[in-house]
């Protein structure tokens, strides 16, 4: 099982859980049984293209998936997957 | 024993030890040949002035600590003093050590003025700073060199609110020299749970002159340049001209994308944060430079190259944030400010740090340039400032 790190705007479809687990050999299976398990998180995070939008980045383990295979970048049990999206709040 | 006058002595040595003139010097620095040179002086002659990148030893340290200096005994060093005649004598001391190839310069300091060369006049502290930054002159990487350059330095503050509170306060305390502060808004009673650098008292003011007068309450050599005004596409660039360093602490996409866009055609490395509810973000963005030894990171366009489009992203006034959670991600946007400052330990360029309050976790992540990127990629196409409310489609001001 690998964990996924859940942002703050997306914990209200988590119920509240900062990280989950969940099976999958691939960033986009990992992705897609997160929205299986939490529905309403896809809509979220994929374009009408099937792509993670491009104010979200999903790290596998510590570097960027666009950098790696993107959607297709192979997942190991005990990798770590953190979605990160943009946040423009400055505490005003 | 021989018995020797004064002038015997010195021409004893001076037939062992070659003397150089300061136009020699200045001439072989133009060259590229680089002696070490060392100032053999006392402390109060040194402060007066001196030759430029010289270093200071002390005759009565030089044998003591010139290995500190220069460990090779094959390398070129010149010594002076003010008149040429000290360091003949210490000269002759390092040939005793095994140094080959020393140098003392005719004429000494004296000489080097007289001759029109360029005189560097070391800045001091004063006795009062010395004692408000004690901690930090004794801290190995500040010292005194990098308090003056704290006290010189120059840092511009987008926004007065959750970041840029405990950023300016702590900014203040370390002798940042001048910090600069762009917000318009005004202190409320809601910004009280966490702008740490407003209070009851200010409740109405603009928050630049609230600022203002905490900053220097706490310290008050510290110049504070507000503009009380948005930040625009048409005024960026000139607010941004001149600061060493941007502190990201605003509220909303265009303002950050503008800021982003600003801070790379100027060339100011941006430290950048964001936070929401219980999680904060910090990076810093800087511009590859090879000429100044920077190898730089991407930009904000490399990681987020659109705005989410407008509503997707609830805002701090309507989600809520932790009040202690600006609390600590400005601090460390104060953190790395200093740090590229002084030149001190790794930036964050590259990594971005992630901060979970509720989870008390902290992240980092690898960040790259993307090749395509608009701005500071392989082709860019974006080469001045675009109207950013209209990008973003949406207000960066009410």
């Amino acid at each position: 099982m690998s964990t996924i790190y859940i942002p703050t705007p997306l914990r209200r479809l988590t119920i509240g859980q900062s990280k989950v687990t969940l099976e999958g050999e691939s960033v986009g299976a990992i992705l897609t049984a997160l929205d299986a398990a939490y529905p309403g998180i896809g809509e979220r995070l994929f374009d009408e293209q099937g792509q993670v939008k491009p104010f979200i980045n999903v790290f596998v383990n510590e570097d960027d998936m666009r950098t790696l295979q993107g959607l297709d970048t192979p997942v190991h049990p005990s990798d770590r997957i953190s979605i990160v999206p943009a946040m423009a709040g400055g505490g005003q | 024993m021989t018995r020797l006058t004064r002038d015997q002595l010195l021409n004893h040595i001076r037939a062992s030890v070659p003397e150089v003139t300061p136009a020699q010097v200045a001439e072989w620095r133009q060259q590229g040949r680089e002696p070490v040179v060392i100032d053999i002086r006392e402390r109060d002659e040194w402060i007066q002035g001196h030759v430029p990148d010289a270093w200071h030893l002390s005759r009565s340290f030089l044998e003591l600590q010139i290995e500190q200096v220069e460990p090779d005994r094959d390398a070129e060093i010149v010594l002076y003093c003010a008149g040429g005649v000290r360091s003949l004598l210490a000269a002759r001391n390092l040939q005793e050590m095994g140094y080959e190839q020393v140098y003392s310069m005719i004429g000494g300091f004296g000489g080097w003025k007289s001759a029109g060369l360029e005189v560097n006049v070391p800045r001091f502290l004063s006795p009062m700073q010395r004692e408000r930054y004690d901690r930090h002159i004794i801290l190995p990487g500040v010292g005194e060199a990098g308090q003056i350059a704290l006290l010189d330095s120059k840092v511009l503050l987008i926004g007065a609110g959750g970041l840029g509170s405990p950023a300016a306060l702590y900014l203040a305390a370390a002798g940042v020299g001048t910090i600069g502060i762009i917000d318009f808004d005004k202190v409320d009673r809601t910004n009280l749970q966490r702008q740490i650098l407003h209070g009851e008292a200010t409740i109405g003011q603009a928050k630049v002159e609230s600022a203002r007068q905490r900053i220097n309450d706490l310290n008050p050599e510290i110049k504070v340049i507000g503009h009380d005004c948005p930040l625009t596409s048409a005024n960026a660039l000139d607010i941004l001209r001149g600061y060493d360093v941007v502190l990201n602490g605003s509220d909303n996409f265009p303002t950050r994308y503008l800021v982003n866009d600003a801070c790379h055609l100027l060339r100011i490395p941006l430290v950048d944060a964001s936070i929401f509810m219980f999680e904060g973000q910090v990076t810093v963005y800087q511009r590859r430079d090879r000429a100044r030894g920077v190898e730089g990171g991407p930009c904000y366009r490399c990681l987020y190259p659109d705005p989410p489009p407008p509503g997707e992203v609830p805002s701090c006034a309507e989600a809520g944030v932790f009040g202690v959670l600006p609390g600590i991600i400005g601090s460390i946007q104060a953190v790395e400010a200093i740090k590229l400052i002084l030149g001190l330990g790794a930036p964050l360029v590259g990594r971005m740090l992630l901060y979970d309050a509720q989870d008390q976790s902290f992240r980092t992540l690898s960040i790259r340039r993307n090749p395509a990127c608009p701005l500071c990629g392989d082709h860019p196409t974006l080469t001045e400032l675009i109207d950013y409310e209209q990008f973003c489609g949406m207000p960066a001001h009410e």
